[in-house]
C-alpha cells in the first residue's frame, strides 16, 4: 500500500523533527538533575542544583511573573481601547498609528533597549526599578495585543455593533463594557496568551535593561550559564519549564473553553 | 431617567422630524448629499428610495445622529434642534441592514438592552420584552443565542429591540435586503402591519421600489444626493416629475416624439393627448399596463409584436414599429397573440404623462 508507506514516512519525518527539537530541551533538563554531568547520569540524580537555583533565583522568578502580569495589565488597559479606537476611526491616520505601534517587532530588542536607556537612563530611580523593564516589555508586546484584538474587531463588524448599542441609548463607556469587550474576548485571550509568554521569555531587551537587582528569568538563565556550573544552569532551565509550561497549558485551555462556549 | 410610559398602540405617536438644509461632504471632498430640507409628520412612514450611492443611508444616519450634517444643516425633533445631540441621547430606534444584534447576549437580553441602559426595573423589562416577543411572533426564542436564529428571526429581534424603549423615531436601514426574496415578501407585509400598529414616526431606507410602495405613506426618491421627487406612492407612480423617477419606479415606456394639434406623432400612427398639450418636442411616459391591445383596423396606432413573455397574471409584449423604440405592453393573459402579429394599440390620453424637459442633474 503506497499510501501507508507515504504515511509512515511522513510520521517518521515528523517524529524525527520533533525529536531534533525536543531532545536538547530534555537533555538540558536531565543535566539539571545529574550530580555531575561530565560523568553522566551514572553519577546519580539529585535535586540539589534545583534547590540551589531556587534559593539563588527565587526572587528573579517571582519578579518575572510580576513583570509578565504587569505587562499584561498595561497592554490590556492600553491595547484594547487603542485597538477599538484604531478600528472605529479607521482611515490613514489610524493606519499610520498601527504601523508605529507595530514597529518594535521589526526593530531588534537591543536597539529598543538602547533607545530607552538613552532617553530614560538618566532617571536613576526609574532606571533601577523593575518598572524600567516593564516599559520595555510593554513596548515590545503591545502590538501583539492590539493586532489580535483588531483582528477580532474586523471579523465581527464591531463598528455597527457599537452604533446599534449607541442607538439604544448606551454611553460610550457602557458600550465598551457591554458590547465591545465581551465580543472581543477571543482576541483579548489570544493576545493575553502571547503577551504573557513573550514577557516571560523576553531576553534581548531585558538583558540590556536589567540591573543585577532587577533580573528576570531569562536574564538569570544567561547569568547562570555564564557564571556557574553547567548543572546549575540546566537546573535553571528545568525550573523555567516547570514554571512556564503549566501556565501556558492553563491559558490555552482557558482560551479553548471560551471558544467552545461561543462557536 | 424617565421610565417609558405606556402609549396607546394605535394613535400616531413619536415626534415630527424636520431636516433643514442638511448636506454632507465627506473628508476626501466627496459630496454625499446636496442640501436637503423636508418634514416628516408625527406617525408617518417616510421612505427614502434610490439606487445605491444616492445618499439615502447618509440621510438616515444624519437623522439618527451617526453623522453630522455640514455646517448650516439642522435636524429637529418636535421643533427642538437635536443636531448636536449624540445618537445615544436622541432616543431613536434603529434597525441596521446587518441587524447588528449583540452576539454575546441571547434574544431577550438583546431586546431588553435599551430598557436596561435606561434603568428600567427587571420586572418592567421582562414585561416589555414579553410584549414585544408576542408582537413580533418570536415566542420560544427568548433564550436562543443570536447565531441560532434564521435571517427572518434576526430581523424580528432587531425590530423588537429597536422599539422596546419606545423611541421617538424608528429608523430602518434596508431591513429586508439581507433576506431571500420569498421571505422578504412575507416580512414586508408583516412589517407594514406592525408599523401601522405601532403608529410611530418611521423613516425607512430602501433601494427596492416594491418595498417603498408597500410601506411608505410618502416616498422620497433620491438621486445623486438630491431629491428627485417626494410624494405618495400613487403620485410617484402615476405622476412622476422627471424621467429618472418614471424609469426607477415600475416599468415605463419613455416616448420622445413631436407633439402637434393635441396628438403625439409616432412612426406607427398617433396618440391623442390630454387637452392643453403644447406643440413641439415632447417626452412622454406610458406605463405598460395602460396600453390596450385592439384590432389594428380600428386603431390610431399600430405595431408588430416582437416578443411575448407569459408572466401568468398577464403577458408582456415587446411591440416594435409603433414608436421609435420598442414599446413594452402588458396585455391580458387570455389574449391569443403570436410573435409577428400586427396589433393596434389604444392608450387613454390620461395615461400619457408628458414629462417636463430634462434638467441636467
Amino acid at each position: 500500500m503506497p499510501n501507508r508507506l507515504v504515511f509512515s514516512a511522513q510520521l517518521l519525518f515528523t517524529l524525527l523533527v520533533a525529536a531534533f527539537l525536543i531532545v536538547p530541551a530534555l537533555l538540558s533538563m536531565l543535566a539539571g538533575v545529574t550530580v555531575n554531568y561530565f560523568q553522566g547520569v551514572r553519577s546519580g540524580l539529585t535535586l540539589q542544583w534545583v534547590m540551589q537555583v531556587w534559593s539563588l533565583y527565587a526572587d528573579t522568578i517571582a519578579r518575572s511573573f510580576v513583570i509578565a502580569l504587569a505587562t499584561l495589565a498595561v497592554t490590556l488597559i492600553v491595547g484594547v481601547p487603542a485597538a477599538y479606537a484604531l478600528h472605529v476611526r479607521g482611515g490613514r491616520l489610524a493606519r499610520a498609528v498601527e504601523e508605529i505601534i507595530t514597529l518594535p517587532l521589526a526593530i531588534p530588542g537591543l536597539a529598543i533597549a538602547l533607545g530607552l536607556l538613552l532617553s530614560y537612563g538618566g532617571f536613576g530611580d526609574f532606571r533601577r526599578s523593575w518598572l524600567f523593564i516593564l516599559t520595555g516589555h510593554v513596548v515590545f508586546t503591545l502590538p501583539f495585543m492590539v493586532r489580535s484584538v483588531m483582528a477580532v474587531f474586523s471579523a465581527i463588524d464591531v463598528k455597527t455593533l457599537d452604533e446599534s448599542a449607541a442607538s439604544l441609548g448606551a454611553s460610550p463607556w457602557r458600550r465598551f463594557r457591554n458590547v465591545i469587550v465581551p465580543n472581543a474576548k477571543p482576541g483579548i485571550l489570544a493576545g493575553a496568551l502571547m503577551v504573557v509568554t513573550l514577557s516571560l521569555g523576553e531576553f534581548n531587551l531585558t538583558w540590556m535593561l536589567a540591573t543585577p537587582m532587577t533580573k528576570t528569568l531569562p536574564v538569570g538563565l544567561a547569568d547562570s550559564y555564564a557564571s556557574m556550573r553547567l548543572e546549575v544552569a540546566s537546573a535553571y532551565t528545568l525550573v523555567f519549564f516547570i514554571m512556564i509550561i503549566p501556565l501556558l497549558v492553563a491559558m490555552q485551555l482557558f482560551a479553548d473553553s471560551d471558544r467552545k462556549e461561543q462557536p | 431617567m424617565t421610565a417609558p410610559n405606556a402609549t396607546s398602540a394605535t394613535s400616531p405617536h413619536g415626534v415630527t422630524v424636520r431636516v433643514e438644509a442638511c448636506a454632507k461632504t465627506f473628508g476626501h471632498g466627496a459630496r454625499a448629499l446636496e442640501p436637503i430640507t423636508l418634514d416628516v409628520a408625527r406617525g408617518e412612514t417616510l421612505v427614502f428610495l434610490g439606487p445605491s450611492g444616492c445618499g439615502k443611508t447618509t440621510m438616515l444616519r444624519i437623522i439618527a445622529g451617526l453623522e453630522k450634517p455640514d455646517a448650516g444643516g439642522r435636524v429637529l425633533f418636535n421643533n427642538a434642534d437635536v443636531t448636536g445631540v449624540p445618537i445615544e441621547k436622541r432616543n431613536v430606534g434603529m434597525v441596521f441592514q446587518s441587524y447588528a444584534l449583540f452576539p454575546n447576549m441571547h434574544v431577550a437580553d438583546n431586546i431588553g438592552y435599551g430598557l436596561k441602559v435606561r434603568g428600567a426595573s427587571k420586572a418592567e423589562r421582562k414585561a416589555r420584552v414579553a410584549e414585544l416577543v408576542a408582537l413580533t411572533g418570536i415566542e420560544g426564542l427568548e433564550h436562543r443565542r443570536i447565531d441560532q436564529l434564521s435571517g427572518g428571526q434576526r430581523q424580528r429581534v432587531a425590530l423588537a429591540r429597536a422599539v422596546a424603549a419606545r423611541p421617538k423615531v424608528l429608523l430602518l436601514d434596508e431591513p429586508l435586503t439581507a433576506l431571500d426574496a420569498a421571505l422578504r415578501d412575507r416580512l414586508r407585509t408583516e412589517l407594514d402591519q406592525l408599523l401601522r400598529r405601532l403608529g410611530i414616526t418611521t423613516i425607512y431606507v430602501t433601494h427596492d421600489q416594491a418595498e417603498a410602495m408597500a410601506l411608505g405613506d410618502r416616498i422620497v426618491v433620491m438621486r445623486k444626493g438630491a431629491i428627485a421627487q417626494i410624494g405618495s406612492p400613487r403620485e410617484i407612480y402615476f405622476t412622476p416629475e422627471n424621467r429618472f423617477v418614471a424609469e426607477f419606479i415600475g416599468a415605463a415606456n419613455i416616448v420622445e416624439a413631436e407633439s402637434r394639434d393635441g396628438c403625439l406623432l409616432l412612426p406607427g400612427g398617433k396618440l391623442a393627448l390630454r387637452q392643453g398639450s403644447i406643440d413641439g418636442k415632447a417626452t412622454a411616459m406610458i406605463r405598460p399596463e395602460t396600453i390596450a391591445v385592439i384590432a389594428p383596423e380600428t386603431a390610431m396606432l399600430t405595431g408588430r409584436i416582437d416578443a411575448i413573455s407569459f408572466i401568468g397574471d398577464r403577458q408582456r409584449l415587446i411591440v416594435s414599429a409603433a414608436s421609435h423604440k420598442p414599446l413594452t405592453v402588458d396585455a391580458a393573459n387570455s389574449l391569443q397573440l403570436r410573435s409577428g402579429d400586427r396589433i393596434g394599440l389604444a392608450i387613454p390620453p390620461d395615461a400619457i404623462r408628458i414629462l417636463p424637459p430634462e434638467r441636467s442633474l
